[in-house]
């Protein structure tokens, strides 16, 4: 692997994210703050797949939030193709925005309820692309295709009118609307029921080796590590406690905590159980 | 691939309140609301065709008996400058509905912005819109509407104003609620990292999903304006080139009992009114929260 | 009891959700067995009708619209759907006791867990002991300092801790049969796995039945003797957990489970079963999973409805399962498909 050719799409150092506790400080005090983040630092190279892998509490969703500009850190810096993107303004700034998309994990939560899905899809593209009503129309046309949804039955549906796995979908072809370079994808399958869960990892993947894409997965499911990423690391309170190669880490984890995970993770083959019932 | 499934979901909680297949019938469910909105409708209709089904100028100047009871005359009516009641009624909607309307509506304006600035940005913006709506909302909001005619004199643009000062704190604090619910959305992270701006979002992502408590309130707020109109007028603080309920129960004091009719119908028009107002709002609350559901 | 009889029986149950006029059938004549001492996994995806067959063993729906149409529930021999209310009332909680989902949403925020803990002793008559007996079931749920944690709000605890009061709540009254419906879904994995040993603990020390309702395989493989796999409101094939993992019956058991994320799953070779799950009121005629299945006959699995009929130790819902081709049902597919 050409580890030193290409300069990293994204790239963070010793980001952090602090709060203050709630039960701490008062009038003459000062509160106590917690790291919700702790001094975290990673790199995405461009067509590469990194997961971020943790409980809950583990701060991989603020970091996911903080490396989609949704959140400001408090230490560190994050640099997309070099430039910080906390110094950016104007032009720059709208790069980033542009090209580093989102898709979340709650289908019900990630679209407006009110607005038809044609119309969500469409938002990045006015927003970011400028583009007017019928190339709009168009571009939705063709990304609803490209996850499997046809566009002339479902442009017009509302979002509960979707089963999970849709509305999914949508989701995904919105963060292709402003053909973006990276997608971070927090928890995509997780609500999903299991055999839904292989169509839309497996359209992902599709949609990656055609676009040349980067992802970064931010999950809990070791499945999912195994099934989609090249590299991963590990959070724990805040911290990476292992990183590296997917499949060296989770075939031979060093760090304590990444081997409980592994062990803690049920494995569908009653015949090899740890734990005899 | 891909049939669409439809999936059995219940109505969604934040959703499209009037596309909602279910709002129209909820709506009309009680037969009080059907009334209450016929009634309603009734009036908008005489306010604006006043001058067409009244024979009489409600400010006097004919020469009809003082103090006339019912007749076929005078259908509601004299009273004591022999002015015509059922054309003073008519003509009282036009002030009720004015001044029961725009300040609701200017109520709304400010009540929203002051309430979607604070509730989406926070901090100290927050701090601040909040600290002055509850000023505002302490004072007790027919008094202060009484000194303030009282000191800067009468007139229906005051008395919008007025009672829109005095009514805008509690929307905002309501609005202010919503929207910092819905600020944490989900689809709202989904619109920023899209490219819409703070501005954008706020109008076209989140007062959508905010808009039935608005409404509600809305039309909770005209009742209470005509309520403070006719309640001002009653105590000689109204506009006087306008006819209005509250002056003529004012007038009526002295002849409740000889001539009952003077007072008998502004009272029933403020109390229909109010009531038919207060019924709507409750109706759209039900309609558009169904079982319960809110967000 | 008799030994040889089930803890709970279900025969037949039917459920329908009141819609106006018409009725939504959720649950098609659904059985399935709990014995003492045996953890039985009810399996199945959104809209499979499982977490509905749950609430109409309890006859405790969450919707007022739902009610059981047909069938018996036998516990212990005895029908609940036939049982008068107060008689209802005197079994839930004392023989049958319930663990659901989300451990957050079923506890009081302002009383204290001791106090909740109590509840179903009071609620069944009982005023003595009841300290003693919360204590002890903390310490059963392996909680340290359990004199603390019983003075303690929902909120000062974790997800874990809160779904072991939940457990314990459940089993206060010492009922022979618990269903738990999705009881580690909402918690972190490592969490999972400990609540999961607590409750095969449990299982064994106290000889309790349990239902255990999931979408999880894996889950199910961890922990349960026999599993029953369900799909538009029916059973489609019921088994004991190895012959069902390592030779499944029926089609949707098979492709189930190849979908589920292994450790050899690659992104690139990932199988999904085509199609969806249909919902409730749009069940396909005949079969109900013919439209998905690599192996339909045409004329027989979509016109005739299979019933579930045994083989070997177990039960499968499908035509053709006889057939040697049927054994590999989608790897046959996926070979002969362009």
């Amino acid at each position: 692997m050409n580890a030193a050719a290409t300069p990293p799409l994204l790239e963070a150092r010793d980001l952090s994210r602090l709060f203050p506790v709630r039960s701490s400080g008062g009038l003459f005090r000062a509160r106590q703050m917690q790291r919700a983040v702790d001094r975290v630092s990673l790199s995405i190279r461009a067509g590469e797949v990194l997961a971020l892998v943790g409980e809950s509490g583990s701060g991989k969703t603020t970091l996911g939030r903080m490396l989609l500009g949704l959140t400001a850190p408090s230490e560190g810096v994050i640099l997309y193709k070099g430039m910080d993107i906390a110094a950016q303004s104007g032009e720059a700034a709208r790069n980033f925005r542009r090209e580093v998309q989102v898709v979340f994990q709650d289908t019900g939560g990630s679209l407006n309820p009110r607005r038809t899905i044609g119309q969500s899809v469409a938002l990045p593209l006015t927003y970011h692309r400028g583009l007017e009503r019928g190339a709009a129309s168009a571009e939705v046309d063709a990304l609803l295709d490209q996850v499997g949804l046809p566009p002339a039955h479902f442009r017009h549906r509302l979002p509960h009118e979707l089963s999970g796995g849709q509305r999914q979908r949508v989701g995904i072809a919105r963060a292709l609307a402003s053909n973006p370079a990276l997608i971070i994808a927090d928890e995509p399958v997780s609500a999903l029921d299991v055999s839904v869960r292989a169509q839309i990892l497996r359209l992902m993947f599709d949609l990656q080796r055609e676009r040349r894409l980067s992802y970064l997965f931010i999950t809990h499911d070791l499945g999912v590590v195994r099934a989609m990423a090249d590299r991963v690391m590990v959070m724990h309170q805040g911290r990476v406690v292992e990183s590296g190669d997917a499949d060296a880490v989770l075939n031979a984890p060093r760090d304590a905590y990444t081997q409980r995970l592994l062990a803690a993770t049920p494995v569908p083959d009653p015949s090899r159980q740890r734990n005899p019932h | 691939m891909s049939e669409v499934t439809l999936t059995p979901d219940a109505v969604p909680a934040v959703g499209t309140p009037f596309r909602n297949a279910g709002f129209r019938r909820r709506l009309l469910r009680r037969p009080t609301t059907v009334l209450a909105l016929a009634f309603l409708l009734l009036l908008f209709g005489l306010a604006v065709c006043a001058p067409l089904v009244t024979a009489y100028d409600p400010l006097g100047g004919g020469d009809s008996a003082l103090l006339e009871p019912l007749s076929p005359g005078h259908w509601l009516g004299t009273d004591d400058l022999g002015r015509d009641i059922w054309a003073r009624v008519v003509h009282g909607t036009r002030i009720s509905l004015t001044v029961g309307v725009m300040s609701a509506l200017c109520a709304v304006v400010v009540g929203v912005i002051a309430g979607a600035l604070a509730g989406y940005f926070g901090g100290w913006l927050d701090a601040l819109l909040m600290r002055i709506a509850e000023f505002f909302q302490t004072l007790p909001r027919f008094v202060v509407a009484l000194i303030m005619i009282a000191l800067f004199g009468t007139s229906v643009l005051k008395m919008i104003v007025v009672i829109a000062a005095l009514s805008w704190p509690q929307l905002a604090r309501v609005v202010r609620a919503s929207v910092a619910a819905l600020a944490q959305s989900q689809f709202v992270d989904a619109a920023r990292v899209a490219g819409m701006g703070h501005g954008a979002i706020i109008v076209r992502e989140i007062l959508p999903n905010a808009a039935a408590p608005i409404i509600v309130l809305g039309s909770l707020d005209i009742a209470m304006a005509i309520l403070i109109e006719a309640s001002l007028s009653f105590f000689g603080l109204g506009d006087p080139n306008h006819v209005s309920w509250g002056a003529m129960l004012n007038d009526a004091q002295q002849y409740l009992r000889s001539a009952w009719w003077m007072s008998a119908f502004p009272g029933l028009a403020i109390a229909l009114t109010v009531l038919s107002f207060n019924i709507v709002g409750d109706a759209l609350n039900d309609a558009l929260n169904p079982r319960g559901n809110s967000k | 009891m008799s030994k040889g009889e089930p803890l709970l029986d279900v025969r037949g149950l039917s459920v329908d959700i009141r819609q106006g006029a018409t009725a939504l059938r959720v649950v098609n004549e659904l059985s399935l067995t709990v014995r003492r001492g045996e953890a039985v996994g009810l399996v199945g995806e959104s809209g499979s009708g499982k977490s509905m067959t749950a609430f109409a063993v309890m006859n405790l729906f969450p919707s007022p619209l739902a009610r059981v149409a047909a069938g018996q529930v036998l516990l212990e021999g005895r029908d609940l759907a036939q049982m008068a209310p107060a008689e209802l009332r005197a079994t839930r909680g004392a023989r049958v006791g319930m663990v659901f989902q989300d451990p957050t949403s079923y506890l009081d925020p302002l009383m204290p867990v001791g106090r909740q803990i109590a509840e179903p002793l009071r609620a069944h008559g009982r005023t003595e002991g009841l300290e003693a007996r919360v204590l002890e079931l903390l310490d059963l749920m392996e909680l340290p300092n359990a004199a603390r944690v019983a003075r303690q709000y929902p909120h000062e605890l974790s997800g874990g801790m809160r779904q072991r009061i939940l457990i314990a709540t459940a089993l206060a009254m010492q009922p022979a049969l618990l269903i738990a419906d999705e009881p580690t879904t909402a918690l972190d994995v490592t969490v999972q796995a400990g609540i999961l040993k607590l409750l095969m603990r449990l299982r064994r020390e106290l000889d309790l039945g349990v239902l255990l309702i999931t979408h999880d395989l894996a889950v199910v493989a961890e922990t349960c003797q026999r599993v029953n796999v369900m799909y538009a409101g029916q059973v489609v094939e019921s088994n004991e957990v190895g012959p069902l993992f390592a030779a499944p019956r029926h089609p949707y058991t098979q492709g189930l489970l190849a979908s589920i994320l292994s450790p050899h799953s690659r992104a690139h070779s990932l199988f999904s079963i085509p199609g969806s799950v249909p919902i409730a009121g749009q069940w396909p005629g005949g079969c109900r999973f013919h439209p998905r299945c690599p192996i339909i006959r045409a004329g027989l699995c979509d016109t005739s409805a299979p019933a579930l009929q045994a083989r070997g130790s177990g039960a499968d819902r499908c035509h053709l399962s006889g057939e040697p081709m049927a054994a590999d049902a989608w790897r046959r597919n996926e070979a002969t498909s362009p």
